[in-house]
Order: C-alpha cells, then sequence, then structure tokens
C-alpha cells in the first residue's frame, strides 16, 4: 500500500470541508469584524446596543441549563432501561426514537397545536369543564409559558439523540466490572456511580457535547411557539440577516454563538476529562 | 417558476420587437407586471384609448436604466411612464410639467404629491392600494354617542373599543402584531403622521408621546392574541376581533365570504390630520418623450371613471377619483372602495408615502417602528426614554441611508433629520 493512499482517500472530504465550510466560515469571521471594508469593531456594539440582545443571550443560557440536565437524566434513565431489557429492546428503542424523525420545525409546529388558543391543551381542558372559555396561554403577557412550552417541546424531540449515543456506550462496558462489584456486596446505585458512570465518561462527553451545541442554535421550535416574544441568539442572527438585511451584525450575533459554543464544549471536556490511560 | 420566466422572456422579447417596429405610445411601467395584469392593462384598460398604445411594464432597475440612458442621450422613445411615487422621486429633472391636465377629480393630497416638492405637475396620480379600518357589523351598535364611523377620531376609536370591551366582556379591537404584521406601517402612516402630521422628523416629539400614550390606551382594549394575529381577515371570520386595522389585500377575504357581515371604513384622525399610508402610482411624461401631445391624451383618458374602473379590474388597484363603482366588483372592492375614497378624499387627509430612498434599509426603518411598539406595548418600558432611545436608531438608519424627507415631513436637502 502506497504510503500517500490515506490521505489521498482522505482528499476529497478535507476539500469538501475547505471550500464549504472553513472558507465560508473565514468569510462570516471577516464579515462581523468589517463593515464597508473597514475593520471595525462596529457590528458588535450594534449588536449589544439593540435592546433585545441581553434577552438573547440570557434566554438562549436558560434554556440550555435546563434542557440538557433534564435530558442527561431522562436519556440515561432510558439507556438504563433499555439496556436491562431482554425482549422488545429494540421496538423500545425504536419508539423513544421517533421524535429524532422529526424536524425542529414540526415538532414546533406540533407542541404549537398543543397550546395555542384553539389547540387541544385547551379543547381538553375546556371538555373537563376547568375553564370555560379558551385561554390564551403563548401570549405576550406570560413569556415563561412560552419558554416551558420552548423547553418541553426541545425535551421531548431531543432526547433521544442522547440516549441513542449512551446506549452504544453503555454497550461498550465490559460485563466483568458490574460483576466484580457485585461479588464484593455493592448495591446497585452503588455500580451505577462507582462502576457505570465513570466508565461511561467517554459517551456522556460526546452526548453533551452535541446536545450543548444543538441547544445554543435552538432556533425553529422557539419561532413556532413565540414568534419574536421570546428573542434566542439564533432567531436574532436571522432577523439580522433577512429581515434587517445587515449581515455584519448577523454575523457578529453568530460569533456569539460559536464563542458560547467553544466555551461550554472546552468546561464540558475538563469536568468528564478521561485519562489517557483509563480509557476503555 | 422557470416556464414563468420563460414566458416573462418571451413577452418581454416580443414585446420589444413590437415597439420597435409600430410608432406607438410607448407605456413603460414599474406596474401591473404580473403577465396576467400585463394582459389585462393591454387588453381591458388601454384597448379603450383613441389612439395606439404599447404597454410594457419592467422591474424598476431596468425601467430606471432605460429612462436615465434615454434621458442622458437627450433623445428616447419612451412616450409616457407608470411607477410608484418613490420612483418617480429620483427621476423629478427629466419630467415635463402636465400642469395643463384636469386633475380636479382627484383627491388634493393626490394632487400635491404628485408634484415631487416643486411648483410643477411632475406626475399625474393613477391609482392606490392602502390599509384601511373593518369592523363587524355587530360592533357598530357599541359606536359612541355622535361619532360618525366614516370620519372617526383616534379618541372616538379608543372609546369604542371600551364600550365593546365593557358590554361584552373581552377586548374586541385586533391589531396585525404579529411576526408577518403589517403593524409598522401603522405606526409610520396612520399613528404618527396623525399626531405629528410627521413620520421622521417629529418621531421623539410631545405630540409623538401622545400618539402613543393613545395607542396604549387603545391596547387596553385590544385582543392580547394580536401578538400572533397577521392578516386581520382570518380574526374577523373567527370573531376574535371585531374591529380591525390591515391592509385591503389582507381583508379581501372577510369580506368576500361574509359580504353582509362586515364593513369598511376610513382610519382615524388625530390633532394633526387623518394620516394614512397610500401605496400611489402615477404616470408621467418624460421630456424625451417623442410625441408629448400624444402622451398627455393618454395620460387623460387613464384619469376617466371607466379607464380607472378597467384598471381596477386588471391591477386590483383602487381609483384616485371618487366614483361609483358598478355592481358586479368584488364584495372586499365594493367594501373597501368607499372607504379608501373617503379617507383619500377628506378634508383633513394626510398621505404619509411609503419610506423613499432607503434601499436594502426599508427592513431596519420598519424595525426602529416595531421595536418602538415592543418595547412601549408589551414590555411596558417609558414612552419618553424609549422614543428618546429609538430616534437614535431611526437617525443612524436615515443618515446611512442619506435618504432625504418623503411626505408627510417636509422636503429636506441632506438626511432627513430627527429632531
Amino acid at each position: 500500500m502506497p504510503r500517500a493512499l490515506p490521505y489521498l482517500l482522505l482528499l476529497p472530504a478535507s476539500a469538501f470541508l475547505l471550500v464549504f465550510f472553513f472558507y465560508p466560515f473565514g468569510l462570516v469571521v471577516v464579515e462581523s469584524m468589517t463593515r464597508d471594508g473597514a475593520w471595525t469593531t462596529g457590528n458588535f456594539t450594534r449588536m449589544t446596543d439593540h435592546w433585545k440582545f441581553g434577552q438573547a443571550v440570557w434566554n438562549t443560557i436558560w434554556l440550555t441549563a435546563i434542557v440538557v440536565p433534564v435530558q442527561l437524566v431522562m436519556a440515561l434513565t432510558m439507556a438504563s432501561v433499555v439496556q436491562k431489557l431482554k425482549t422488545g429492546r429494540s421496538a423500545l428503542l425504536y419508539i423513544f426514537a421517533i421524535p429524532l424523525g422529526i424536524s425542529d420545525l414540526a415538532a414546533g409546529l406540533i407542541w404549537l397545536a398543543i397550546f395555542e388558543q384553539s389547540g387541544f391543551l385547551n379543547s381538553i381542558l375546556h371538555s373537563f369543564g376547568i375553564i370555560d372559555r379558551p385561554q390564551l396561554f403563548l401570549g405576550y403577557q406570560s413569556v415563561w409559558v412560552i419558554f416551558l412550552a420552548v423547553c418541553l417541546a426541545e425535551i421531548w424531540r431531543a432526547t433521544a439523540i442522547m440516549m441513542v449515543i449512551l446506549v452504544a456506550g453503555l454497550g461498550l462496558i465490559p460485563k466483568e466490572y458490574n460483576e466484580a462489584a457485585e461479588v464484593f456486596g455493592a448495591s446497585r446505585w452503588q455500580r451505577f456511580t462507582r462502576v457505570t458512570l465513570p466508565m461511561l465518561r467517554p459517551s456522556l462527553q460526546t452526548a453533551l457535547i452535541l446536545r450543548i451545541l444543538m441547544a445554543f442554535e435552538v432556533f425553529a421550535v422557539v419561532v413556532a411557539l413565540g414568534g419574536t416574544t421570546l428573542p434566542v441568539l439564533m432567531g436574532e442572527t436571522f432577523q439580522w440577516q433577512f429581515q434587517l438585511q445587515d449581515r455584519g451584525v448577523a454575523a457578529a450575533y453568530a460569533m456569539v454563538i460559536l464563542g458560547l459554543s467553544v466555551a461550554f464544549s472546552l468546561i464540558v471536556l475538563r469536568l468528564l476529562h478521561v485519562p489517557k490511560g483509563a480509557r476503555v | 417558476m422557470k416556464t414563468g420566466l420563460k414566458i416573462t422572456l418571451l413577452a418581454t422579447a416580443s414585446a420589444l420587437i413590437s415597439t420597435s417596429l409600430a410608432a406607438d405610445t410607448l407605456l413603460w411601467s414599474t406596474q401591473a407586471k404580473p403577465i396576467e395584469e400585463t394582459q389585462a392593462m393591454r387588453e381591458q384598460v388601454l384597448a379603450g384609448f383613441d389612439g395606439e398604445v404599447s404597454f410594457e411594464p419592467a422591474d424598476e432597475g431596468p425601467w430606471q436604466t432605460r429612462l436615465t440612458a434615454e434621458l442622458t442621450a437627450g433623445s428616447g422613445s419612451i412616450g409616457a411612464l407608470g411607477a410608484l411615487h418613490g420612483d418617480f422621486t429620483g427621476v423629478s429633472d427629466g419630467l415635463s410639467d402636465l400642469s395643463a391636465i384636469d386633475v380636479s377629480s382627484v383627491a388634493p393630497g393626490f394632487v400635491e404629491l404628485g408634484k415631487l416638492g416643486t411648483d410643477t405637475q411632475k406626475y399625474i396620480p393613477w391609482m392606490q392600494a392602502t390599509y384601511i379600518m373593518a369592523a363587524h357589523r355587530q360592533a357598530l351598535e357599541y359606536l359612541p354617542e355622535g361619532a360618525d364611523l366614516m370620519a372617526l377620531s383616534y379618541d372616538e376609536l379608543v372609546a369604542w373599543a371600551a364600550n365593546m370591551h365593557e358590554a361584552t366582556g373581552e377586548p374586541r379591537f385586533g391589531f396585525p402584531a404579529g411576526p408577518q404584521g403589517l403593524k409598522h406601517r401603522f405606526f409610520q402612516g396612520y399613528l404618527l403622521p396623525s399626531f405629528t402630521g410627521s413620520m421622521v422628523t417629529e418621531f421623539r416629539s410631545d405630540a409623538a408621546e401622545d400618539a402613543w400614550n393613545s395607542f396604549l390606551a387603545l391596547w387596553e382594549h385590544t385582543n392580547p392574541a394580536s401578538t400572533n394575529f397577521s392578516f386581520m381577515q382570518e380574526q374577523l371570520i373567527a370573531g376574535d376581533a371585531w374591529v380591525v386595522f390591515d391592509h385591503t389585500a389582507r381583508l379581501a377575504d372577510a369580506f368576500n365570504q361574509q359580504p353582509d357581515d362586515f364593513v369598511a371604513f376610513p382610519a382615524p384622525a388625530g390633532p394633526a390630520g387623518r394620516g394614512f399610508m397610500p401605496v400611489l402610482a402615477g404616470v408621467a411624461v418624460p421630456v424625451t418623450a417623442p410625441d408629448p401631445e400624444e402622451a398627455a391624451a393618454l395620460v387623460r383618458y387613464l384619469l376617466e371613471p371607466e379607464t380607472q374602473i378597467a384598471t381596477l379590474r386588471a391591477t386590483n388597484f383602487f381609483p384616485v377619483i371618487d366614483l361609483d363603482l358598478p355592481d358586479d366588483m368584488p364584495a372586499s372592492v365594493q367594501a373597501a372602495g368607499p372607504a379608501i375614497s373617503a379617507m383619500s378624499g377628506a378634508d383633513d387627509a394626510l398621505p404619509a408615502l411609503l419610506p423613499v430612498g432607503l434601499g436594502s434599509l426599508g427592513g431596519q426603518f420598519n424595525q426602529v417602528y416595531s421595536d418602538t411598539f415592543e418595547r412601549i406595548v408589551l414590555a411596558g418600558q417609558p414612552v419618553r426614554a424609549v422614543l428618546d432611545d429609538q430616534a437614535e436608531a431611526l437617525r443612524r438608519v436615515i443618515d446611512e441611508a442619506a435618504a432625504p424627507c418623503w411626505a408627510p415631513d417636509a422636503a429636506s436637502d441632506g438626511p432627513c433629520p430627527v429632531n
């Protein structure tokens, strides 16, 4: 085998990445720091001066801070349950993974159909006689309801992706460790926290990073449920690029999302660091 | 899409060939571009003209380029121009004086706009579209004492909404404040001009503060779900709102589906007048027209009542003159027509035009007004502080575009000032 072969095989993918990812990415970086051809921080000040910027940052961070831990716990539980099953394992796996097959906009619309004024929730409450006329849940006066609805939709939609990764991770852990712990009299909980979780760290890392990146890019679900009432970073990026036609500020927003993503990925990598010698 | 493009190309090509062969009067237009409207203009509107006309629509870019080229060359083949007010502002010097044409039947506010800030009649108003108010008939019984539906004031509108709210226990006013709603047009063309006589210059004046306070009072009686409303015809039909504001095209379904249930009426008036935002198209004659006499005759023909009605059928733009519409018009046209002519012909009519000269900054200009609304009304921030803050944003957009003032603001030399 010629020594160049691996590189040759990697070349098409690398070229693709260079042309369609790194090059446009570089353009966006430049775009965020220039205005009319001159270097400036104007795009960033214009972004931070806008009254919705602070709200957008905090809403995005809060969404991530609430959604991701809930999903982590749920995904761990679901993965453990699936792992323990003798029969019907793949059937359950498929059922859990159904929301994965739905686009995020469609997921947002499904939850909109539940929460809107003429939606399912109102019909159910009405048919039970709890309310006498349809309530407005997703109004501007109750942003927290919109926030809650977005959390629900996000949890429903994206927990499965973490679960799938964790199921794969659980499958990689050799049975002997658990059996040895059992022999020494460790309880179920002890085995989970002392054996399974540490061994699962690489998969947890992947799942968390993937999910946090997705959380910072949350967009379609928020737009479907809250319109512009609940500003998030990705929504503002879209707004500045297409509604306000200011690519510089849109690029600045993209930089903020990138910065947050990198920072949080580094934190996760650091927290779940696996020493080289301890890798399975 | 592709076939549509091909057809347009073919049509343009054939139109170019036909004009180069015959010595017709060429009507070079940015309006009636869709192929159906173009055909209707040729076959139903212009066929009745006593002379040969060739109607050729084009996008704003090519329209401007060809006109400028002919003006620069000092001779040309364009006989008459059809375009929006904003299209004419950049070529004002190339338009001949049409003061000789009788415009007594046209709403005076529009005639004034046709002068483009000069002493001569640069273009003759041709057709218009606009935003109006509509109400369910059952709302009419709550009209405040002595109020005339065809000449409401903002105070009366607020009182009306309050009456309905009190009597039915529900806020019944509806406003298109959803993401796709045209709320910014209401603030730009209706609310602010009615109180300040201005769209830009007096943005943060005391009168503007009054305007926003008046809107806050109206908002008390507005369906809070309005922040999700975009096409008010839906809420009218569903009964979620009884009195609404929107573009005529976004109200049409309500009138066409239940013609007996709804009425259309003019926008209310404030202390400075009855602000409204017409999308106004006009016809002009360039100084290089090969046959100015024939072109002027064509302009006169377009102003005739029958032609105006034929134009309405062809383009869905309303007449600029006051006339009775025939009975076979769609219900939406029947309903909106009188409201529009009452609004544009009112003594206190104050036309406020679509922004001119902003180019790609139009979105940011609109955002200033939407942000002001969201901050004052939805976020409950103090009116004075928000106006001062948003005035800065407005000034930045106007300065960046270097856009001079447009009606109703007085003409300016440089970028339109924000006081």
